[in-house]
């Protein structure tokens, strides 16, 4: 009947793709690096040794700083009401949805570069965000008579937030921290950038084989080792998500937030105050590079000379990079989550994790196995939609997370009413649930957009000649010696980050609350 | 007229309808009593068709319904908490059964206008669902089962999370409203005030089954099973739990 073949469909979306795009060139990878020559060998040598020891500690290092540096702004935040607190929330959102190109073009500017201090600082400027957006959503809504209830019974505020708090935010806090360990373990753009020749994390080490060495067993073996990582940290996520499904007693932000109080005032702005400065220091770095010489950096972008590269066209083929994309990441992740929220908890919670995979796969893993596996049945490896394809595999998970909230709000019992007053089950789909959900996907399209306008990993694989993106170009030009180059670099980072900034603005006036929290 | 013929209905191993049977005439306004979890919302859900039956049989003058999905059975169901589009506003709930039946637009226009009138909201069309206080937001659920003019009418404790006050007063304004709109309805509280008060007769369910029917008099005077007996008696009170 109607109803089964919708409900395959939605299945039948997602799996379909994923399956083709995902699983099958991941599959492809194991193979080629267990069958391949010296590809299992390799991972015995010390250079993966280095590589792997380094990816383990500049990740949880990373992910320690991130913590510490999001706590003050988290619990301001979480706190307060006060004048500016939606546009500090926007914000400081901002760094999440940079493209690590223009962050770490930023910090080159900033002269940090070859260097392990560059790499964490970078890595925290990205992160900070998702703590703070993660942990607030549920600390400024957490009721606040338990830490009530504990200061009558005598516990000192510092107690109080130690032994009642802490413990209720221990899900969310716990959410945050495997998601900025994921995203620093798999870190490319930064590392690649800023790392210098000596610093390498296994993302990178697998990009420096198969362009450096066609070595495509070893790549695929190092994949492994990485896969086995991602997974491991994706458990402890799932395993977060589950106790975050136990009830927490939340309530509207109006009523948990307060004004300060005396002194508190002071502390609050200082805070603020600094986090926003930190925020801004690197665009503001970019803007001032490019001016410099007299605007050389514009100059340069206008008449490349000698330079066979044409920033035209790489801003109009993000931009149709991005609407695809989007459109693609839609059209897979919105089912999706719909599976997901229709599902009995514990399937439904597997999915979910699936669905993750490939924010945790890293965007290198995705290109590679392009690579490898894409030649049949077509040869899609030359094809200028394998771009597009790969980056909606890199946003479909943020659009999962972002529609996911959304869909499981909607009341079953607004269903059975529109049912009762006479609406078929696609009626029912299209009066009820498509207006309820049209702005989160709205918000998961922008999203998507945005992703794609940034995403480096995977293009830097696929990318030919004529499909060169805005982050692949600014990659060529930070590669080349001289300071126009260099100039130019910084321009087209600032174009690329005014791109993004349009869009995420453009969110922010629908209201996206959820953007960017785990 | 409708009739429910041995209806069973089993979540896991406990049964929520344990072969319950009634009938409600043409013009007939029926109130179901019971205390809480008794069966009462889960024999309304499957008259209306969003609960499948394991068993039993429910007709409507004559034709079986039981495989016929809800959408297509044209009763009403007016639900505990409204379960209003938040996204639509008071005059679009209203008209989205008569939408539904392709209704044209200038006869739903009027419509809509006539059943906010039936429940006391003339010209609210335009207003939204958000702000509305818990006595307004039950007439416009009121008004959005009657606007599509439904073979039957259906109401879950329509009154349950309003204060006394407000109850005692909307109670004779729904008797009156389902009298002069004319359709049968069954009505369905814990209360016995209510029950009394708005309907011609009222059935009492207990474990999923009915277990007497007449006014809450003519079951004091017939009834022989005690805990029927017990249970009128507890006159106007709530009989939360009192199983």
């Amino acid at each position: 009947m109607k109803a089964v073949a919708g409900r395959s469909l939605l299945v039948a979306i997602p799996t379909l793709f994923l399956g083709y795009f995902f699983v099958y060139p991941v599959a492809s990878i194991l193979v080629e690096a267990s069958t391949g020559e010296g590809g299992l060998e390799f991972l015995l040598t010390r250079s993966t040794g280095r590589a792997l020891w380094f990816t383990l500690w500049q990740a949880s290092a990373s992910t320690a700083l991130t913590l510490l540096a999001a706590f003050p702004l988290t619990w301001a935040l979480s706190t307060f009401q006060f004048p500016w607190r939606r546009a500090v929330m926007a914000l400081v959102t901002v760094p999440f949805v940079l493209p690590s190109v223009v962050v770490a073009s930023a910090f080159i500017a900033l002269g940090l570069r070859d260097s392990v201090a560059a790499i964490l600082v970078a890595h925290v400027f990205f992160n900070v965000s998702v703590v703070v957006r993660t942990v607030t959503t549920v600390w400024a809504r957490l009721d606040p008579s338990p830490v009530e209830a504990a200061r009558t019974l005598g516990a000192s505020p510092f107690a109080a937030f130690r032994r009642v708090t802490l413990p209720l935010l221990a899900p969310s806090i716990a959410a945050a921290s495997s998601i900025v360990f994921l995203l620093c373990f798999t870190s490319f753009g930064i590392v690649l950038l800023l790392g210098g020749l000596r610093l390498r994390t296994i993302e990178v080490e697998i990009y420096q084989r198969v362009t450096t060495f066609l070595d495509l067993p070893a790549a695929g073996a190092l994949a492994l080792v990485q896969l086995v990582g991602i997974v491991a940290v994706m458990t402890v996520y799932a395993r977060s998500q589950e106790r975050r499904s136990r009830r927490l007693h939340l309530r509207a932000e109006e009523r948990v937030l307060r004004r300060p109080r005396g002194n508190e005032a002071i502390w609050l702005w200082s805070i603020v105050t600094i986090s926003v400065a930190l925020t801004l220091v690197p665009p503001a770095v970019l803007v001032a590079r490019s001016l410099g010489s007299r605007a050389a950096g514009w100059r340069f972008l206008a008449d490349p000379g000698p330079l066979a590269i044409d920033p035209g066209a790489a801003i109009a083929n993000s931009l149709q990079s991005a609407l695809i994309a989007a459109l693609i990441a839609l059209a897979v992740g919105v089912p999706a989550a719909i599976v997901v929220a229709r599902s009995a908890p514990t399937w439904g919670r597997w999915i979910d994790v699936v669905m993750m995979l490939p924010l945790g796969t890293s965007a290198v893993t995705i290109g590679l196995g392009f690579l490898v596996a894409l030649d049949r049945p077509i040869d899609l490896r030359t094809a200028p939609i394998i771009v597009p394809i790969a980056h909606a595999l890199v946003a479909i998970p943020f659009v999962v997370r972002a529609v996911l909230p959304t869909i499981r709000s909607i009341r079953t019992v607004l269903r059975d009413a529109a049912s009762v007053l006479g609406a078929s089950p696609a009626r029912v789909w299209r009066e009820v649930d498509l207006p309820l959900m049209a702005r989160a996907i709205g918000v998961a399209g922008g999203f998507a957009a945005a992703v794609s306008l940034g995403e480096f990993g995977a293009t830097a694989f696929i990318v030919r000649p004529g499909t060169a993106t805005v982050p692949t170009l600014i990659y060529r030009l930070l590669g080349r010696p001289g300071a126009v180059t260099f100039s130019g670099a910084m321009a087209m980072s600032v174009i690329l980050m005014v791109m993004v900034a349009g869009i995420v603005m453009s969110l922010d006036r629908l209201r996206a609350g959820e953007l960017g929290a785990f | 007229m409708l009739v429910v013929d041995d209806v069973r209905v089993t979540f896991g191993d406990t049964a929520a309808l344990d072969g319950a049977s009634l009938e409600v005439g043409t013009d007939e306004i029926v109130a179901i009593l019971g205390p809480s979890g008794c069966g009462k919302s889960t024999l309304l859900r499957a008259i209306a068709g969003l609960q499948p039956i394991d068993s039993g049989r429910v007709s409507f003058d004559g034709e079986d319904l039981s495989t016929l999905p809800p959408h297509r059975r044209g009763f009403g169901l007016m639900f505990q908490d409204y379960a209003l589009f938040p996204h639509r506003s008071v005059g679009r709930n209203v008209r989205f059964g008569l939408e539904m039946q392709d209704t044209p637009a200038a006869t739903a226009d009027a419509r809509v206008a006539e059943v906010l009138e039936m429940v006391g909201l003339t010209g609210w069309q335009p207003r939204p669902i958000d702000g509305l206080s818990g006595g307004e937001a039950q007439r416009v659920a009121l008004a959005r089962t009657l606007a599509p003019r439904p073979r039957l009418v259906l109401l879950d404790e329509p009154l349950g999370s309003l204060d006394r006050l407000l109850r005692d007063r909307l109670v004779s304004e729904i008797r009156q409203i389902l009298t002069r709109a004319s359709t049968p309805a069954i009505y369905v509280t814990h209360d016995h005030d209510e029950a009394e008060r708005v309907s011609d007769r009222t059935l009492i369910m207990r474990a999923g089954r009915i277990v007497a029917t007449g006014t809450l008099s003519e079951i004091r005077a017939a009834s022989t099973d005690p805990w029927v007996q017990d249970f009128v008696e507890i006159q106007g009170s709530d009989s939360k739990g009192s199983r």
